[in-house]
């Protein structure tokens, strides 16, 4: 059952973000991202990670996504022929990786390893949004900081290459 | 696999008798909101339909299932269909997830069924959220696809709206969420049992009245209503995003904010007002030895909350001119939003001095 | 509930450096557009503490401290690459004194990037984890990204910030991938449960080196090195020059200490096949590199090349490194890579503030036809520029000399004497390109016809940039001894 779930998921997302690339009118493309953030999302509903599919949707499909859609919508981007051009490198190229990801795992006849056993310890018992949390805040705190430092640049960074007046005008 | 098609059986009972719940409420509030509107303004409102114009609601209905569909030239047909469907279906799905009454459960041939929520899961509220967030959708794309500058313009700029009140309704929940310690709806309203000095409004140690105030106001905001409806201001945009609308498409738009209003309710009842609990410990019928029936007076209190709070939303429709577009971005951005955040930083550290 | 006391002790540098800058942040809208040089001086305030307290535990310099539950790491790599960084940090700022006024950009924010930047090279530097390590990387990158673009007058500046965004971003979700596969293969993310589980798994895993190619590739990205570095001369012409310098010598010398302590102390067990892999990507990148920048007419976009082939020179320590038998073998490999990269920052800053500095008018004078006749004109001007070209080309007796001599040692003593003599071939080549601005310098005289003939424009805050570079280069290169045992000193422990 979970696997039919797994490949059920993996499979439309695959087919989602090819057509995100593939799709010529950018709305529809917007909207097979869409697509494909809810199926990401399933999938970690059918790990465990609740929180994570519901934090997934808030903010890639309700909040990230919505914007994109504003901007093509306010550039009024018919369609963008000149980027699907590259259609035949893509082709050439994604094949040879194709290829190489097929050869690399038959050839070496090594099965790919079972998944580590840390990753399940934390989802009998407690909740996994405590579970998330108490990792967040006390192993990872350090990286935690970090990110929301990164938060911090980015934001102050929009702000100041949108800022209308800069430099020139108080020189 | 009797038992996962019982449990199938006895979950799609509940959503219908939800969904049907809902659609009921629906169909009042559309009756009513006319009626209050017209006794705010000394007028009478709808009389024609029935006795006192209380069939109203199905002459509508009747009205808009019998129109002519049309699809303006040029649009994108595809997605004009698609779009009232994107709207209403996250209107509704968030009804999953609202305990209407105390979690009493049964068995019934041996699987245990919680009779008043649907589904109990454990981040609730986060799903409520996230099936909000994706009701913009069906609001942008509607108006994108509709090939008209009043419905493209009307479903940019209440993309815009959604998406920044959003914001403040998840940010004024955190501090709820700090005091109760769950995402579950469940567990939030049963922590608030015990008389309404227990409500997260008014408990201590930290009171959540700001948080409630920034609540209601975005919960307006989020749901389009009078002050905040300039998706569909008239006088600028004739109706905004559904201007191109029409029969049963356009009562599909209707429908979903009608939802949507009753969804914010109900949250706003289960988080901030006790939800089901009655302001005085336990229910009166318990105390008079009818205990099996507690779970009425329970369902009651739920709705009176629910539909006071559906007619706030009439009496400022009834009471207040709509703001401005920049006003209503500078109100949400920087007087909610900071004030939510304030908000947090006071629960949390007075939850950390005063742990329960 | 836990204190970290003990951890935030460990982590005191980052903390003053993100103090600092979210001082300076706050600060910035209260200080008159006169007085934002204050911002600078607060900066450069900050810096010396960091530099006496990383300075202050040299004497205990490989004393391997850890903590926030091992993601950090304070080890003598770490405390070699933070001196280097916020020296050159300090040099940069003030650098950027007078470039700034020059191009009027009196943006105080602009500190605050520089120093968010630079906690973010600091935590890439510490971190014992692939994923802060990652966030590290971000960090820099998106306070580059916004350095980049701060010369919004200019559609070139704006171009190189696009550019580098994009590049940066996708070099980043490479990275990210890599990152998420080793993550798969070893159950953890940390630097040592990598490389155990390499040790218990053996190397031909597939899904290690799929992970160990993407690394490489993302880290490619950062380091600027061929196939990898399309963005690195439209990102260094159009961005303003003091960032400039910032991205070639700051970025590079953090993202090759990342990449180092990664591939060393987390892929230590597959250095049979990463060598091999560099030893490719060493070559291209010299090549192309060298060859390119013969071409270029404009000196911020040859000197882009040039670092290019810089970033070449180094990977043969690393080459070397992870051909090197025995335990010294690699050793030495690896410090000839941080010496290299140590000396490599103070000619090439010096070079990037005497072209900041070089003003026709209003506007730079980037091309290279714009030195005509300097030696004439700014006799002195014109010697530093000799000394750092010099430098670069590596001809002794400057630092560039001693850092390519100890790379090619590596490389002999590596058994790859045929790698070296193709690296000093390709060094001759450089020298013709570098000698090029030389003798346009010395022996060409201006174009008449060109109007206002381009000045340096000197002011105190240059002369101490310029000073502290000419004497890293030439004391360097006259005294190399206590920077090579401080880079042995320092070098990761290859397993």
């Amino acid at each position: 059952m979970e696997q039919l779930f797994f490949f059920y998921f993996a499979a439309v997302i695959a087919v989602a973000s090819v057509l995100v690339v593939a799709l010529r009118n950018p709305i529809y493309s917007a909207l097979s991202l869409l697509i494909m953030f809810f199926h990401v999302a399933g999938l970690y509903v059918s790990l465990r990670a609740e929180f994570l599919a519901a934090v997934q949707v808030i903010v890639y499909a309700g909040a990230i996504l919505v914007l994109y859609l504003f901007v093509v919508m306010l550039l009024n981007l018919k369609q963008d022929d000149r980027y699907h051009r590259q259609w035949p490198v893509a082709g050439v190229v994604g094949l040879t990786l194709a290829v190489e990801a097929v050869m690399l795992t038959l050839l070496k006849g090594r099965a790919i390893p079972p998944a580590p056993a840390n990753t399940n310890e934390t989802v009998e018992g407690l909740g996994n949004t405590e579970a998330l949390g108490d990792a967040l805040y006390s192993t990872y705190l350090f990286p935690f900081e970090v990110a929301s430092l990164i938060l911090l640049v980015a934001m102050i960074g929009a702000i100041i290459l949108a800022k209308k007046d800069i430099g020139g005008s108080e020189a | 696999m009797t038992e996962l098609s019982l449990r199938l059986a006895v979950s799609l009972a509940q959503i219908a008798a939800v969904m049907g719940v809902v659609m009921l409420t629906v169909m009042i509030l559309t009756l009513a909101e006319r009626k209050v509107l017209g006794w705010m303004q000394d007028r009478m409102g709808p009389m024609e339909v029935g006795p006192y114009g209380i069939l109203q609601p199905i002459a509508d209905g009747l009205k808009l299932f019998f129109k002519e569909d049309i699809v303006p030239a040029g649009a994108n047909k595809f997605m004009f269909s698609l779009a009232p469907i994107l709207a209403m279906v996250p209107a509704l799905i968030g009804f999953a997830v609202i305990p209407f009454g105390p979690s009493n459960k049964f068995e019934l041939f041996g699987i245990t069924v919680e009779p008043f929520v649907i589904s109990d899961i454990n981040i609730g509220i986060l799903y409520i959220l996230a099936f909000a967030s994706i009701g913009a959708y069906g609001i942008i794309l509607g108006g994108w696809a509709s090939n008209s500058k009043y419905s493209l313009l009307g479903g940019l700029r209440s993309a815009a709206q959604v998406i920044s009140y959003e914001l403040n309704v998840g940010l004024a929940i955190v501090g709820v969420l700090i005091l109760a310690g769950s995402l579950s709806l469940v567990k939030i309203t049963e922590a608030q049992s015990g008389g309404f000095w227990h409500w997260y409004v008014f408990a201590l140690p930290a009171p959540q009245i700001f948080a409630f105030v920034v609540y209601v106001i975005s919960a307006v905001a989020e749901t389009n209503r009078v002050p905040f409806d300039l998706p569909e201001a008239e006088s600028e945009l004739v109706a905004g995003f559904f201007t191109e609308y029409s029969g049963m498409r356009f009562a599909f738009f209707f429908i979903a904010e009608y939802a949507n209003m009753v969804l914010v309710s109900c949250v706003a009842a289960a988080m901030f007002l006790g939800g089901w609990n009655a302001p005085y410990p336990g229910t009166i019928l318990e105390h008079v030895g009818l205990g099996q029936f507690a779970w009425a007076e329970n369902i009651a209190w739920f709705t009176v909350k629910a539909y006071l709070f559906l007619f706030l939303f009439f009496w400022l429709r009834a009471t207040l001119p709509r703001l401005r577009y920049d006003q209503l971005m500078k109100f949400g951005w920087k007087v909610m939003l900071p004030i939510a955040l304030g908000n947090i930083v006071v629960t949390s550290i007075a939850v950390y001095l005063f742990p329960r | 509930m836990t204190s970290y006391g003990a951890d935030l002790l460990v982590i005191l540098p980052e903390l003053i450096v993100v103090g600092a800058a979210c001082l300076l942040l706050v600060l910035e809208p209260l200080t008159p557009p006169s007085r934002k040089e204050l911002l600078a001086w607060l900066s450069l305030g900050a810096l010396a503490l960091c530099i006496g307290l990383t300075g202050g535990q040299i004497s205990v310099l490989n004393l391997r401290v850890s903590a926030f539950s091992d993601l950090v790491v304070v080890d003598g790599y770490a405390r070699f690459w933070k001196l280097l960084l916020y020296g050159v940090t300090g040099l940069t700022i003030l650098m950027s004194l007078p470039y700034l006024k020059a191009e009027r950009l009196q943006l105080g924010e602009y500190y605050g990037f520089i120093l968010l930047a630079l906690s973010g090279m600091m935590v890439m530097v510490s971190g014992a984890d692939l994923l802060t390590i990652y966030l590290g990387t971000e960090l820099m990158s998106l306070s580059l990204y916004v350095m980049a673009g701060l010369k919004r007058s200019s559609p070139r500046s704006l171009e190189a910030s696009a550019k580098y965004f994009v590049l940066g971003a996708f070099s980043s979700g490479l990275l990210l991938y890599g990152i998420s596969l080793l993550y798969g293969v070893a159950g953890g993310t940390k630097l040592g449960a990598v490389a155990a589980a390499i040790g218990s798994r053996g190397f031909d895993d597939p899904l290690l080196l799929i992970a160990t190619i993407l690394l490489a590739a993302g880290f490619g990205f950062k380091l600027a090195v061929v196939p990898f570095h399309m963005w690195t001369p439209d990102v260094y012409q159009g961005a303003p020059t003091s960032v400039t310098a910032f991205m070639a010598v700051a970025s590079k010398a953090a993202s090759f200490a990342a990449f180092l302590r990664v591939f060393v102390e987390g892929l230590g067990g597959l250095k049979a096949d990463w060598s091999n892999l560099f030893l490719l990507l060493c070559l291209v990148t010299l090549i192309l590199g060298n060859l390119v920048a013969i071409v270029q007419t404009n000196i911020k976009r040859m000197l882009a090349y040039s670092s290019i082939a810089h970033a070449g020179y180094a990977l043969i320590g690393l080459v070397a490194a992870g051909r090197g038998m025995g335990e010294s073998g690699g050793a030495s490999g690896l410090a000839s890579v941080m010496l290299y990269l140590a000396l490599y920052a103070f000619m090439t800053l010096g070079a990037f503030a005497v072209i900041g500095m070089f003003r026709k008018g209003g506007l730079e004078g980037e091309d290279i036809e714009d030195f005509a006749g300097l030696a004439k004109r700014q006799p002195l001007a014109a010697f530093l520029m000799l000394v750092f070209m010099v430098s670069l080309a590596g001809i002794p007796p400057t630092a560039g000399f001693i850092g390519k001599f100890y790379v090619f040692m590596a490389a002999v003593e590596a058994g790859l004497a045929w790698l070296a003599v193709v690296a000093l071939i390709f060094a001759a080549i450089s020298a013709y390109y570098y000698m090029r601005v030389v003798m346009v310098m010395y022996m060409r005289e201006p174009d008449p016809s060109a109007g206002e003939v381009p000045q340096l424009v000197a002011s105190p805050a240059l002369t101490v940039v310029l000073a502290c570079a000419v004497a890293g280069v030439i004391l360097f290169g006259l005294f190399p001894n206590p920077l090579v045992s401080l880079a042995l000193q320092s070098v990761l422990p290859l397993k």
